[in-house]
């Protein structure tokens, strides 16, 4: 046992910095076989799994990592399958250092297995060795018909698992692609679009039908989805509001909020412009203010479209910075620049209604707040100007208000979130379930994840019980 | 996909297109708009509902070429595809019935009007339509606009129909002559809007205008079309898009319009080349 601690946790091959900063490819390369199978002998196999109650939908993950040790990639993959439809994607993006890793017994004395690397790998293997729709149980429709509202990570998996368990499911979309926010938000170089595409190709295998263009609330109400015949409606139309920062000049030309600069670079793929109709502008020096994975992602983005240099406003320290580590590290050898402790005031125009610079102010930690991190402070007459013609801001987004406004006598939160039972994630409207940002907020792709589940099982449970049928 | 069963040409570079969108058609109500995308590669592209019929399912939409992707629309024939249409957006118009409602309309700006001035007219509303183009060639929607209102009057830029001169000219003849209506819309180009607002401010008739601002998602998630009203941020495609005309910050959304020009202009001209310009001007 001693000597698997002792092993090295495998580093997974990357673009090299000076190159993948001029392309929208992926930046991690993903494990070969040898690395994974090296990697996956150093999980000792410990009787307690912490690592699977870390994980939001329950993967069982000593299980998959001894079938790739034993060289067994497929039944891996068929493995993490059993409990999580969207394998490639969770690889990716999860952050798997403050969920299934951070909880790793290696941990403890060393790194902990690389997990998420692992998952990523047989997912990628499946993929491209085998068959990744074989093991898809087409759904006979039986048990019921559910409407999922939205196609990001909640209403995926709430659709996957609901034909699992028997249902009709038929899943809507406002937009012309599926996918929410894995699509229209986290960038080309750290999930590619294929690969969400062929998540998506294996959730309609499993029977789910998918209709785009619909805005659930506008074309169809959910009075007119229950005469239609369905049984239970699950709204995952997540956070998709954005905040702007409230300060003078955050109309101006040249200031975006990142959902619209990084809508138009992924999902209208505007990188491609004009080859794709979609524009897009990037100045020469750009600022992005946040310091969320949002802002790590308009920032590379903003580089990758041939801005010369691009900083990050973040009013905390590094050590708040809500993003994840891995990303903050490949943005800094991409040659983002970071201003720490600092805030925007205001943004300056030229005479043609152009940003031509942000003034800031140096910000130093004063007491814990409400979230346990130290409130940033200004600190007095330190404003200073940053050279910039572009300004996006990641400040954060919330539950977006489209579709729950239209329904009467919802309960709502402060911030327009859905009120939902914990367990069973119904609403306070019979047959009415929510799940992912509506109900929390802007949060992770995992946690939406096993929110949509959770009200898969909670919609079956509800429907089952109307029927009559067994609990 | 949503096949095109009736194309005209409403006047040169303004064409009527009508799709069968039966579900858009049956909760379309005046004010609304769709997003539709041509193709794969196509943008997404806002347009006001020109008229809706909830029997046949009929949606019409009516746009002027401006830039590539409306030249490209505009090459559609009858029979031909769009891939996406989502809708109805924006918040609906409340119209309940009133006296007397002005409807101030300019170029393209006439087809989403009438949606509006129907609906006054069907509650029985008195309607008083002044349309403006550029030139007579240029005029449209006449027949049906002349069919919902209780009085039109005309303008064009050149004097070649009606009034010599700009439709807000019209406006405030009107209302130095006593004429005090519930309301004022006014659609049409920012410029016309802004002048509209600003003479019914004088007057303190009650204004709302119909902002066309760019939009990519249209529901609200991406705050492209944020436009400031009374001091506050707004999306104009979920708050919007008809605004009270005296509070929007026009100069800042006339100059947020301009966001894109660099690139619409090389988009158009790059299509241009490629097809060798359109061609239905020269049967």
């Amino acid at each position: 046992m001693s000597s698997k601690v002792r092993q090295p946790r495998q580093e997974m091959p990357k673009q090299q910095p000076d190159v993948r900063s001029k392309n929208f490819q992926e930046v991690a390369l993903g494990y070969t076989e040898e690395l994974a199978v090296a990697e996956a002998n150093r999980c000792i196999q410990c009787p307690k799994k912490p690592c699977v109650s870390g994980c939001p939908v329950g993967v069982d993950i000593p299980e998959f990592i001894d079938l790739i040790a034993k060289g067994d990639f497929l039944g891996a993959a068929r493995k993490i399958k059993e409990k999580n439809s969207l394998p490639a994607m969770c690889g990716r993006v999860c952050p798997q250092e403050t969920q299934c890793e951070a909880v790793c017994t290696l941990g403890k004395r060393g790194e902990p297995v690389a997990i998420g690397a692992l998952e990523r790998f047989c997912a990628d293997y499946e993929r491209m060795h085998g068959d990744p729709l074989s093991d898809a149980q087409r759904s006979d429709g039986s048990s019921g018909r559910v409407a999922v509202v939205g196609s990001g990570p909640a209403g995926l998996t709430c659709a996957s698992e609901l034909a699992k368990l028997g249902y009709k499911v038929v899943l809507f979309e406002s937009l012309h692609d599926t996918g929410g926010v894995l699509r229209y938000g986290i960038p080309e170089f750290r999930l590619p679009k294929a690969i969400v595409d062929e998540e998506v190709e294996y959730i309609k295998s499993q029977g789910v039908e998918i209709r785009l263009n619909v805005l659930v609330g506008a074309t169809v109400t959910v009075d007119e989805l229950f005469q239609e015949g369905f049984d239970a409606i699950f709204l995952g139309t997540g956070a998709g509001l954005p905040y702007f920062l409230g300060i003078p000049g955050e109309n101006l030309n040249g200031v975006y909020s990142a959902n619209e600069f990084l809508t138009r670079v992924n999902l209208m793929k505007a990188y491609r412009f004009p080859d794709y109709d979609t524009p897009v502008w990037v100045g020469k020096r750009v600022a992005v203010v946040g310091g969320g994975n949002v802002a790590m992602d308009s920032a590379r983005t903003a580089l990758r479209l041939g801005a010369e240099k691009v900083t990050v406003v973040y009013r905390r320290s590094r050590a708040e910075m809500p993003a994840r580590l891995e990303e903050i590290e490949n943005a800094e050898e991409e040659g983002i620049e970071f201003y720490l402790l600092a805030n925007p005031v205001r943004i300056l125009s030229d005479d043609k209604g152009w940003v031509k610079g942000m003034e800031c102010v140096r910000m130093e930690l004063g007491e814990e707040d409400s979230s346990g991190r130290r409130r940033p402070v200004p600190v007095p007459g330190s404003e200073f100007i940053l050279d910039v013609d572009t300004v996006i801001s990641a400040v954060g987004t919330d539950p977006n208000p489209l579709l729950v406004r239209t329904i009467p006598g919802l309960d709502l939160g402060r911030r327009g979130n859905v009120i939902i039972d914990e367990e069973t994630g119904m609403t306070n409207i019979p047959g009415v379930f929510a799940g992912g940002d509506i109900v929390t907020g802007s949060a992770t792709v995992i946690a939406a994840m096993g929110a949509g589940k959770a009200a898969a099982h909670g919609i079956d449970k509800y429907i089952s019980a109307r029927n009559g049928r067994g609990m | 996909m949503y096949r095109i069963l009736k194309k005209e040409m409403l006047a040169p570079k303004i064409k009527l297109i009508q799709v069968y969108a039966p579900e858009i058609c049956t909760h379309a109500r005046p004010g609304q708009f769709v997003i539709l995308r041509m193709h794969e590669k196509g943008e997404r592209i806002p347009l006001t509902i020109a008229d809706s019929d909830r029997d046949t399912g009929l949606l019409t939409l009516v746009f002027q070429e401006v830039g590539k992707s409306t030249t490209e629309l505009g090459m559609l024939s009858e029979g031909d595809s769009i891939l996406d249409i989502v809708g109805p957006l924006g918040t609906a118009r409340d119209i309940e019935k009133l006296d007397c409602v002005v409807c101030v309309a300019g170029g393209v700006g006439v087809a989403p009007m009438y949606p509006e001035a129907k609906a006054y007219h069907l509650l029985g509303t008195r309607v008083i339509s002044l349309i403006g183009a550029q030139t007579k060639d240029m005029l449209i929607f006449k027949d049906r606009m002349e069919k919902v209102s209780d009085e039109v009057y005309y303008s064009t830029d050149d004097g070649s129909f009606g009034h010599k001169g700009f439709v807000t000219e019209i406006l405030c003849k009107l209302l130095e002559d006593g004429l005090r209506p519930d309301e004022v819309i006014a659609i049409g180009p920012l410029p016309m809007m802004r002048a509209a607002a600003r003479v019914t401010e004088r007057f303190g008739v009650k204004t709302v205008v119909s902002l066309n601002a760019i939009m990519v998602d249209g529901t609200g998630m991406c705050g492209s079309c944020r436009v400031t009203v009374d001091g506050e941020v707004k999306f104009s495609c979920v708050e919007g898009p008809a605004f009270d005309g005296h509070k929007v910050d026009f100069d800042e959304l006339i100059a947020r319009q301009n966001r894109f020009l660099a690139e619409e202009k090389l988009a158009l001209e790059r299509y241009l080349a490629g097809v060798g310009g359109c061609k239905c001007h020269q049967k």
